[in-house]
């Protein structure tokens, strides 16, 4: 296990903004937009983390799972290229654009890296004897390089999708990376305010697993138990936040137990116990058995999340709505920040906008994927 | 005076407001405003400021005296500590309105959200008032302390909505809150009961509903045909047996 990272402990007010918007009808929108948005909660942040989920922005690797990787160090750029070509046909590899810019200083250098895997002997044993898919093998590599490969960090997974994230605000990440130059039919956006953990490149946000990728706002005081249970299942938590857990979770409840993102949710954040006792029988049950099956995948403190696929964005607050959110519909646009103005910002007339209830998942898929 | 605001940074905004205020402006107007934080803020003088936009969070917090009418929806945490003075928004806001609010008056034409009226408190004249016309989320009138809060119900921008959340009045030891037609008894929380309007009751809300009206242009018989109810504090110190027992 590689040494842990030394860090400066911040403790401040808490705040982070967040934002999000899916085209349901496929629709690619430039970065531009979703820069936009978040630049316009500046203030929620403090320059120590600003990232970007988006989603189609590789149609031409459409078939490939594009690697994001972060390299603190050559060595670890070394070993993982290494890594890399003993499991994967590497299709195209290259570095992630960035500009230099004044307000970042000292970045990791990024790569990335279309890939498939490689029939090798391992990946036969694990498809054929293991009963892992294509998919959990991609997970135990994602595993295996944040937590063996010192200074390495797998930043996305997920194919046509990628997360550009790091230390800086927003607007100076987007620079950073040339996100203009991109475009994609879902967009999400954060600006980290760290509390309770350090604010370094790997714990910006979105925190992603294959194309799962999330944005939150908050803290997941229920970190500790969620992360054993999380273990259980072979997920290793590497990047220092409590925000990892969420990612791994939803892929561990939808991906692989086969819950409807709905229902997910609902283990994520479900009703009280007295609430459950006056609904009636059939979803009394329902609520019951996911609160006893899923105990250790409740997320207990504030947290507004977006969590986004190619499938589509779904919003989420905890259970008494410690943390704010707000949607809007505009055609086939739905939109989701931590600010109203954030999304009116881009979107300066929606036909609906509506805060969701705490613990209600809003749902928006793209169309054909539900 | 105006003042646009397109694109402009929050502290810049209001340092140009309280440099109005200052030499002695009685009335401002605010174009393009999205999301810039603290507007009024801490201004002690009679002054209507106007926005067009949706202003960002923290609005009219310390307020004294003041006026602030919102052409728009509004965000979260308005007249934080306000001591005296107007807010009215004409569509809905966010959460945490007019928490630990001392004086004034705060009209909301549409829906609140979460935690709306929490900790407000009274203290002689000094009575502080919340009036929402649409709906309210979770924890309406949270430790609430003193003063009064309206909710109406009928202007909604979700008629499927229930027109209140759960647990309404948690904590609550002080003041009063008045519903529009029935509560949701379920909803309530421990704390606190329903009880039938009596004449005082109904010359209050009256007089903040006559008042309510008239700044969104509304008709006062309209809101005034269904009958009201109140919900009181059942205790002065809902927790004060929580940890130990104490004498009576």
């Amino acid at each position: 296990m590689k040494p842990q990272p030394t860090h400066i402990f911040q403790k401040d007010i808490s705040n982070c903004g967040l934002t999000g918007f899916v085209s349901k009808k496929g629709t690619r929108v430039e970065g531009a937009v979703i820069i936009k948005s978040i630049a316009l909660m500046h203030d929620r942040g403090n320059g120590l983390g600003g990232g970007f989920g988006a989603y189609g922005i590789y149609p031409d690797y459409r078939e490939f799972f594009a690697f994001h990787l972060m390299y603190e160090n050559s060595m670890a750029l070394q070993l993982t290229e290494e890594y890399l070509e003993n499991n994967f046909h590497i299709e195209q590899q290259e570095d992630i654009p960035t500009r230099r810019t004044k307000a970042i200083a000292n970045p990791p250098v990024f790569k990335r890296y279309f890939v498939k895997p490689l029939e090798t002997d391992e990946y036969r044993e694990s498809v054929e004897f293991q009963g892992l898919t294509e998919e959990d093998v991609i997970v135990r590599h994602v595993m295996a390089i944040n937590h063996e490969i010192e200074g390495a960090f797998v930043v996305s997974s997920g194919k046509n999708m990628g997360a550009f994230k790091g230390v800086g605000f927003p607007e100076d990440i987007a620079e950073f990376f040339r996100l203009e130059e991109y475009a994609g039919h879902i967009w999400t956006a954060h600006n980290r305010f760290p509390t309770n953990t350090p604010g370094w490149w790997g714990g910006a946000h979105p925190f992603t697993l294959l194309d799962w990728s999330i944005v939150h706002n908050g803290e997941i005081s229920s970190y500790g138990i969620n992360k054993r249970y999380l273990e259980m299942y072979g997920y290793l938590c590497t990047m220092l936040t409590d925000t990892e857990v969420v990612a791994y979770m939803l892929d561990l409840l939808i991906r692989k137990h086969g819950l409807q993102p709905e229902l997910a949710c609902t283990a994520l954040a479900p009703p009280f116990w007295d609430l459950i006792d006056q609904l009636p029988r059939n979803e009394r049950e329902l609520l019951t058995a996911i609160r006893q099956i899923y105990g250790s995948a409740l997320l207990n403190g504030p947290f507004a999340i977006l969590f986004a696929s190619n499938k589509g964005l779904i919003g989420l607050n905890d259970r008494v709505k410690l943390r704010p959110l707000v949607c809007a519909e505009h055609g086939d646009f739905v939109y989701m920040a931590s600010e109203e103005a954030a999304i009116r910002e881009i979107c300066p007339h929606p036909t609906k906008i509506w805060a969701p209830r705490g613990g209600e998942p809003v749902i928006a898929m793209v169309d054909g994927m539900i | 005076m105006k003042i646009d605001a397109q694109g402009m940074y929050y502290r810049d905004l209001n340092a140009q407001i309280r440099d109005a205020v200052s030499s002695g402006t009685t009335s401002i107007e605010l174009d393009n405003v999205n999301g810039q934080y603290y507007i009024g803020d801490g201004v002690n003088k009679p002054v209507t400021i106007t926005i067009n936009g949706v202003p960002g969070n923290d609005l009219a917090a310390f307020m004294n005296g003041a006026t602030i009418i919102v052409n728009e929806n509004a965000q979260d945490n308005i007249g934080n500590t306000m001591n005296a003075g107007k807010v009215i928004v004409h569509g809905h806001a966010g959460d945490v309105l007019g928490y630990g609010m001392r004086g004034g008056k705060i009209h909301i034409l549409k829906d609140v959200g979460y935690r709306v009226g929490i900790h407000m408190k009274s203290y002689l004249d000094n009575k502080p008032a919340l009036i929402a016309g649409g709906k309210a989320g979770d924890f309406f009138g949270e430790y609430m302390a003193g003063g009064i809060l309206i909710l109406l119900g009928m202007y909604s921008d979700d008629p499927k909505k229930a027109k209140h959340g759960y647990l309404l009045g948690t904590g609550m030891h002080g003041g009063v809150i008045y519903v529009r037609g029935d509560v949701d008894e379920s909803r309530l929380s421990k704390e606190v009961g329903v009880f039938e309007m009596d004449a005082d009751d109904l010359a209050v809300v009256k007089g903040f509903i006559t008042d309510f009206c008239a700044d969104f242009g509304l008709d006062v018989q309209d809101v005034l045909r269904e009958r009201f109810v109140k919900i009181l504090p059942r205790s002065k110190r809902p927790y004060g047996n929580m940890y130990c027992p104490m004498p009576k």
